[in-house]
């Protein structure tokens, strides 16, 4: 329908939304007061993922299904999703910062000549035109920023707006509109897995650990990675983890790194540098544990315990897995 | 072979930012401007291709005020040939889309067979600027790329795009645009004689104009900057590990209600 706000689905690749897509959802909800869609390009949609949507807020499923669709590639989807909005006028498009979102949100921005404004973590209503926050300098400063025209494009940093709530029972309508889908330009030479943690991506966590030099050593990491497993967090790494090749690269937090913003973010052994600061400083909860009382990173965190890391960490995992399992 | 590597000159990461007086400027007033760094990944990696083709022609591309040229200077110390400047007032509050527009039009110019640039300037943090002027170019492009093979035949480039979960491996033809992740490679120092040598490389300053440019208003004004809301007051929890983690774990719960 014209001037509904449209959401941008992220997948699992299998056919389920991610959880993100609720917070995507549930902003556009609150904006846009009931018009909000859900847009799905995918190579596979299950009716549970359609089932999913429904609840948590979209009133309508644009359903685009081919296999070329999968792995992403902008040149395909981007024709699609721009004839899309020529025929429908939506208000706004919204999708969630990830790997796909930030080229394709771009280049469609690009495409429709209109802003995007990437990384969001406010956005509001003023009168009739939106308003975005969003960070820069790595988070050293907000900018609030407007558009010129309509279509709104926006990204959303995760774990910073309120999910929807979902309404069971609550359906959407799937259409499936006939587009012309473009040949592809990259040709998929094979997907490099990465040997899986077992914990939860970085930038999509609610918890994240971050472990720095005070490591000591890659081989200490386990013990970050087995209080992970209790409290369902990511483990992170400070550059100088990174670079001394503790950490790959992609587990870096900063401004060179990640920038995330947790529920609870813990650092163990790291001092707190201006660039690390910079990608964690927006976390809701900041723990940090060093043993050094002046390490700046004790200057913004809500708790903090001066001691040795390898002495706190066995133990605070012995005490969340004694609160978790009553 | 041409390959075009796009820059940007921001504040150095030690930076601690203000907001100049008008609310939407920052206060450039003692910065200390460096290559953003994720750029500089693309210019080590032009080099390492010429140094491995030979016969290639590196040229550094920014948009900027007078100052970029010092950022242009240091990426030609590294080893690039020459650089072109668009610098023009009228593109001083330029968005992402009239960046990438006045970039594609030095690009088109140039006829380079390869872009590259770094997935995000560390300033306005936004990284859009690669996939907007591929689009613009209607060229294919490559997002946070860790490694990356030109073809023999230079038609074609494999690429490891990092997603969620993994790398996927494409091959893309040429020309592209691809934008760096920290990974790609290790940046070089200057050498001296890089520095020398730099000095007498070209340095072509253009105008909106020169570049048929059409003048634009920015698609996504910035209405003001802030700086950020202080944090509340945090504590240090006293007493002996054991006592401490305790009491770290009840306010968890119980005061952050974070666990
Ligand atoms: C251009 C540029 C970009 C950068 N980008 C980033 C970035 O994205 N991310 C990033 O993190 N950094 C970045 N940095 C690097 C940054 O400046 C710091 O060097 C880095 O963050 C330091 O990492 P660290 O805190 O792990 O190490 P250190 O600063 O060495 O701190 C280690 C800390 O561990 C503590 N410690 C040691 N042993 C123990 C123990 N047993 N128990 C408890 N505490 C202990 C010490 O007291 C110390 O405070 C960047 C720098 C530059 C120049």
């Amino acid at each position: 329908m014209a001037n509904a706000f449209w959401c941008m689905v992220e997948d699992d690749r299998k056919g389920t939304p991610k959880k993100v897509m609720a917070e995507v959802i549930g902003e556009a909800t609150r904006l846009a007061g009931g018009d909000v869609e859900a847009v799905w390009l995918t190579d596979t949609a299950t009716d549970d993922g359609i089932r999913q949507l429904g609840e948590w807020g979209a009133k309508k499923v644009w359903l685009i299904e081919g296999a070329e669709l999968a792995p992403y590639r902008a040149e395909v989807w981007v024709p699609i999703v721009a004839e899309l909005v020529a025929a429908q006028s939506p208000k706004a498009i919204l999708g969630p910062v990830t790997s796909r979102q930030r080229e394709f949100m771009a280049r469609l921005a690009a495409r429709l000549g209109v802003g995007l404004a990437g990384d969001c973590m406010g956005l509001a209503m003023d009168g009739d035109k939106l308003v975005g926050t969003r960070p820069v300098y790595a988070g050293k400063l907000l900018a609030k920023v407007a558009w010129a025209k309509t279509p709104w494009l926006a990204t959303l940093r995760p774990n910073v707006f309120k999910p929807a709530d979902a309404q069971p029972g609550q359906t959407a309508a799937v259409e499936r509109p006939s587009v012309q889908i473009p040949a592809a330009q990259l040709k998929l030479v094979e997907r490099r897995e990465e040997a899986s943690t077992g914990l939860p991506e970085l930038t999509e966590a609610e918890i994240v650990i971050s472990g720095g030099r005070g490591m000591k050593g890659p081989e200490n990491y386990v013990i970050l990675e087995e209080l992970g497993g209790i409290i369902g967090a990511a483990v992170g790494a400070s550059r100088a983890a990174v670079d001394a090749g503790w950490r790959p690269h992609r587990f870096q937090i900063g401004q060179t790194g990640r920038t995330i913003s947790p529920k609870l973010y813990l650092g163990f052994g790291v001092s707190g540098a201006i660039q690390h600061l910079a990608g964690m400083r927006t976390s809701k909860v900041i723990v940090a544990v060093n043993k050094d009382p002046e390490a700046p990173i004790f200057k913004i965190a809500d708790y903090g315990i001066v001691a040795d890391l390898f002495e706190v960490v066995p133990q605070l995992t012995q005490e969340f897995k004694r609160l978790l399992e009553k | 072979m041409k390959i075009a590597v796009l820059v940007k000159q921001v504040p150095d990461t030690a930076t601690q930012m203000k907001v100049a007086g008008t609310a939407k400027a920052i206060e450039t007033a003692g910065i200390t401007w460096i290559v953003s760094p994720y750029d500089e990944y693309a210019v080590e990696e032009a080099l390492r291709i010429r140094e491995k083709r030979g016969q290639v022609e590196v040229v550094v591309m920014s948009l900027g005020p007078d100052r970029v040229k010092e950022a242009l200077r240091s990426c030609l110390a590294m080893g690039a040939d020459r650089a072109v400047h668009v610098n023009d007032p009228a593109l001083a509050e330029a968005d992402t889309l009239m960046a990438a527009r006045a970039l594609a039009a030095v690009i088109k110019q140039e006829a380079p067979d390869l872009v590259l640039t770094g997935r995000q300037a560390i300033d306005d943090d936004m990284g859009a600027v690669p996939a907007q002027v591929a689009e613009i170019l209607g060229w294919p492009c490559a997002y946070w790329i860790m490694e990356e093979a030109i073809a023999d035949d230079g038609k074609t480039v494999r690429i490891g795009r990092q997603v969620e979960g993994g790398l996927e491996i494409f091959d893309v033809p040429m020309p592209a645009v691809l934008s760096a992740q920290k990974g790609l490679n290790e940046p070089r120092y200057p050498t001296l004689k890089g520095i020398m040598g730099a000095k007498k490389k070209e340095i072509k300053d253009v105008k909106a104009s020169d570049l048929g440019l059409a003048a634009e208003a920015p698609q996504l004004p910035v209405v003001a900057l802030e700086a950020l809301p202080p944090r509340p007051p945090g504590r240090i929890i006293p007493g002996d590990v054991a006592t401490a983690v305790k009491e770290l774990v009840r306010s968890l719960r119980e005061e952050a209600k974070a666990i």
